[in-house]
């Protein structure tokens, strides 16, 4: 064959008088997406089928006999589309009437308010003055059971909360029962969307406050939010979400887009673990412990007396390290055990018994593995013991009486008299314990949250993650006390920069090798699995 | 015959049989021709069939007019899976009563219809789709149906053509939506009834997702005459675009409402005045609705002239649509009336599309406020607007259909809604 039939045939268009070249198949809507022209929908949803039923994104077709919905009518060679023409504005200013009808207008009780497409589009393109005078139908509030509580008053009838669960989810609990004016969404049983593990995906879904959920229910204006990107650290999937953040404190998680590991969606699971970034009891600064006597110091203190200690050479050397804890920590973890003469480090990992799977992306699962780096700990040669409940295995290494280090585990399950025999006790992490509060040198770090770094998921994808809070007190990353202590050790550079540490990991781990924060980027980037080559 | 009225200018070719109970039996329909045109349309080719009733000119009678033999010619004339024919029984646009006659006198000739299309269209099954609220003729289409399977005439190889064609009589469970032709499909197929995007249309992606070809039951049952005596015979009547004979199902104040067999084109004052006798004693005409409740109101000048084809009432400032011809006198309050369809259509929206959703009940609770004294004149630019904004904007005509009587009404009859808001002002009513 001559031709490439690979190559996807491609179409011009014009939209608003601006030329557009994009793969034959897509659609208007798309299409101005691409020229970054929005075309204001609500029923539309990238990640689920489109009924074309909003009619919010019709738009002008020339040669067309009336406005085409934008979301389904496929773009064709030399077609000229008009979004702002006046019967295209006529029309989303009319359906947008329409929806003000019946709407209660409660913003200022309204969760959803200030990112709310309701609020946006009739603030750009909305009458100045409604002219309904009729009485408003009226729902009022239901339970539909789990997280979820729904404002049947406030509903613009996507169904993009039915088509989730009918597609995504595959666990048919909402419907559109009655018709008309009447029509309403509603759960088939009492229960409604509990146990459903994907269903907090219909929150985040529905484009106004019709949906909302009573964890976040009147916490916080959507306005006093700030959009932290990162990496959900509850299984080892790395869904990419953001942290919604006020006053120093994660109030919610959301998904962030990414269409090789979530898509549009998170679920339910690693939704609602998010209070431990919020604790307040804390490791806020280093602690030298002299003979059962803590005393607080500052990080040159500290480092100066621990480098001493080190340098007496204490030695061999076991670590523990921790699954939560970024690539940076534990290649930085690794370089100082290696700098040390090198010993074994093991981490414990929390596993579920299984996987859940969102059945309509099922690339997208709570995986077993409950933290977000299993897979970092195991390429930089750690060892996992332990049980399911990420507990137990470290009985030997409680009595050890050479160097122990610990990296971020908060061994919770452990006796305060863990590491008393040991030559050298050093703690790294940011929560104290009865087990790590007798450290000889506890040294705060700081969470992922107050942090950059990254981390290795499930299927080997390196993904950037980006700090949502302040670190409290003298909390620095585990990669600069560990780096900084390494180089003192063997007299090389100290990482000034999270991707600095990158590249100190990456000649540690053949995998992580020629990749940099910029191609990780904010998409992620596979690692280099091994390769034998033949004869070697 | 008994039929509740008949008329000397009528033209029984659908309706012949009317009145007569033994025509709803097997025997009784053979004994007025009935399965001959199957008889005939086995021997023929599929494209015979369907060129005959494309050149015969027959308009589909469900209201939207469109030429039924070419609507057969958009299926697939290559086989690649199961082809279904839908025969739209679902009769509930207000004012019409035409296909339940035919259902009830004479089912045999809808199942004979429907036999010959789905023979031209290589569907292997029908489905009869019948509106939930007909209890009686339900029943005597069902009985019609085994009647036709016992004699061999439907199921596996009809008359020995080696053709096989089941009938499958489907209850709908009373919405007006379901009558819609892809609405219906939904339905069939034990999902909520709601329009579909089209395209696809029917005839690519139909019911189950194949190749489907739905007609009106009025539409079907004139197919066997058609095949029988040809497509020039059916011509001698009607007008060139509008061939052949229409029921016409008269309501309203006419001293003899009832259907009517006649042909297109004849004039509708004739059909008032003439074939139903008239208004009652002292009455002025004053408004009539020609084509079922979807359709622009004529105003009495507009009726002077109107001619009863699809062209002439779309002339005259309306619609046939289903020639469904509800007439009023001067007793009549034109605002009560489009108020009563409007609600009507705000109850039976499917509620999918925004403007018929919202709109459609807007109008209603506007229409309610002016009739009952508390309308203002910028009501009328708000309806006017509102409808234009249901116009053309939503997956199927519903919305259109709620916004058409409104518009014309208050075009043509703007002085009545104006007296009820005069009157509500000096009334002073809260």
């Amino acid at each position: 064959m001559a031709e490439n039939s690979q190559t996807p045939e491609s179409v011009t268009l014009t939209i608003d008088g601006r030329a557009v070249t994009v793969p034959k198949g897509t659609t208007i809507l798309q299409a101005a997406e691409a020229l970054g022209n929005r075309i204001p929908h609500y029923c539309y949803h990238p990640g689920l089928s489109a009924p074309a039923q909003c009619r919010l994104c019709l738009v002008e077709v020339e040669g067309a006999p009336k406005l085409q919905p934008s979301c389904i009518t496929e773009v064709q060679d030399g077609q000229v589309v008009l979004t702002e023409s006046e019967e295209a504005t006529r029309q989303r200013t009319g359906v947008l009437e329409f929806y003000l009808a019946n709407h209660p207008l409660d913003c200022p009780i309204c969760d959803q308010s200030g990112e709310c497409k309701l609020q946006d589009y009739v603030h750009a393109e909305g009458r100045k003055h409604g002219r309904s005078r009729e009485p408003k139908r009226v729902f009022g509030r239901d339970d539909f059971g789990g997280d979820i509580l729904f404002y049947g008053d406030r509903c613009v009838m996507c169904t993009r909360c039915v088509r989730f669960m009918n597609e995504m989810a595959q666990d048919p609990r909402l419907t559109v029962v009655e018709r008309g004016n009447r029509s309403i969404i509603d759960t088939f049983f009492e229960e409604g969307v509990e146990g459903s593990p994907y269903a907090g995906n219909i929150v985040d879904i529905c484009p106004v406050g019709a949906l909302v959920s009573k964890d976040f229910l009147h916490k916080a204006r959507a306005w006093d939010l700030d959009h932290k990107p990162t990496i959900c650290p509850n299984c080892s999937q790395g869904c990419n979400i953001d942290l919604h953040v006020r006053d120093n404190r994660v109030q919610r998680l959301k998904p962030r887009a990414n269409l090789e590991v979530n898509q549009y969606w998170m679920c339910d699971y690693g939704r609602h673990r998010y209070e431990w970034m919020n604790r307040d009891d804390r490791i806020e600064s280093p602690v030298v412990n002299r003979s059962g006597q803590p005393v607080p110091s500052d990080w040159s203190e500290a480092l100066e007396a621990l480098h001493g200690r080190l340098e007496e050479g204490v030695r061999p050397v076991k670590a523990v390290a921790s699954p939560f804890a970024s690539n940076e920590d534990l290649a930085a973890l690794r370089h100082l055990v290696d700098a040390l003469g090198g010993g074994e480090i093991v981490y414990r990992l929390p596993r579920a018994d299984r996987e859940i799977p969102l059945p309509g992306f099922p690339r997208l699962s709570r995986r077993r593995d409950l933290a977000p780096n299993g897979r970092g700990a195991e390429i930089l040669g750690m060892e996992r013991v332990g049980d399911d409940e990420g507990a137990g295995g470290l009985d030997e290494l409680a009595h050890y009486t050479g160097t122990l280090v610990v990296l971020g585990d908060e061994l919770a399950d452990l006796e305060a008299d863990f590491g008393q025999q040991a030559a050298l006790y050093i703690y790294v992490g940011s929560h104290p314990s009865p087990a790590a509060s007798q450290a000889d040198y506890l040294l705060p770090a700081t969470t992922f949250a107050e942090q950059e770094g990254t981390f290795t998921n499930h299927e080997g994808r390196v993904q950037r993650f980006w700090p949502g809070l302040q670190a409290p007190g003298l909390a620095r990353p585990a990669w600069l006390v560990l780096g900084a202590l390494a180089a003192r050790m063997e007299g090389g550079g100290v990482p000034t920069s999270a991707a600095e540490a990158f590249v100190q990991a990456a000649e540690l781990a053949p995998e992580f090798q020629g990749l940099t924060y910029e191609s990780i980027g904010t998409r992620g980037a596979i690692i280099n699995e091994p390769v034998a080559l033949p004869g070697a | 015959m008994a039929y509740p009225y008949t008329h000397e200018k009528e033209v029984r070719l659908l309706s012949r049989g009317w009145g007569d109970p033994a025509s709803r039996t097997l025997e009784g329909w053979k004994a007025l021709g009935g399965y001959e045109g199957l008889r005939k349309a086995v021997e023929m080719s599929r494209d015979e069939v369907i060129g005959v009733v494309k050149d015969a000119g027959l308009r589909g009678r469900g209201g939207a007019g469109f030429p039924a033999g070419v609507k057969w010619s958009f299926m697939p004339k290559e086989k690649k899976g199961p082809h279904y024919l839908c025969c739209n029984a679902d009769e509930s646009e207000p004012g019409t009563f035409k296909d339940r006659e035919i259902m009830r006198w004479t089912p045999h000739q809808m199942i004979e219809g429907c036999l010959i299309a789905a023979y031209a269209i290589q569907a292997e099954h029908v489905y009869i789709y019948c509106r939930g609220e007909f209890f009686e003729t339900n029943e005597i289409v069902g009985r019609a149906v085994e009647e036709a399977y016992e004699a061999g005439l439907a199921g596996k190889d009809i008359l020995g053509s080696g053709v096989d064609i089941d009938v499958t009589v489907h209850v709908g469970a009373g919405a007006y939506i379901c009558g819609e032709e892809t609405g219906l499909m939904n339905s069939l197929e034990g999902r909520r009834g709601l329009p579909r995007v089209k395209p696809p249309f029917p005839a690519a992606s139909g019911l189950f997702g194949k190749p489907t070809t739905i007609n009106n039951v009025e539409t079907l049952s004139a197919v066997p005459h058609i095949v029988v005596n040809g497509a020039e015979w059916y011509r001698q009547w009607g007008t060139e675009k509008s061939p052949g004979t229409k029921l016409f199902c008269v309501s309203g104040h006419v001293k003899r409402p009832g259907n009517y067999e006649l042909p297109l084109g004849f004039p509708l004052k004739e059909l008032i005045h003439g074939v139903c006798g008239g208004l009652r004693e002292g009455r002025k005409l004053k408004a009539v609705v020609p084509g079922g409740s979807s359709v622009p109101f004529l105003n009495a000048a507009e009726c002077e002239t109107c001619s009863l084809s699809y062209e002439g009432v779309v002339e005259a400032g309306s619609m046939l649509g289903c020639a469904s011809v509800m007439v009023m006198d001067d007793s009549t309050n034109i605002v009560k009336q489009v108020r009563r369809t409007v609600d009507f259509f705000s109850h039976e929206s499917c509620g999918q599309c925004t403007p018929c959703r919202e709109g459609t009940t807007w109008l209603a609770r506007i229409l309610k406020r002016i009739e009952t004294g508390r309308g203002t004149e910028e009501d009328l630019e708000t309806l006017l607007d509102l409808g234009d904004q249901m116009t053309g904007t939503t997956i199927c005509v519903l919305s259109d259909s709620a916004a058409a009587p409104v518009r014309s009404s208050i075009e043509k009859f703007r002085d009545d809604y104006l007296a009820l808001i005069r009157r509500g002002e000096k009334v002073g009513a809260a």
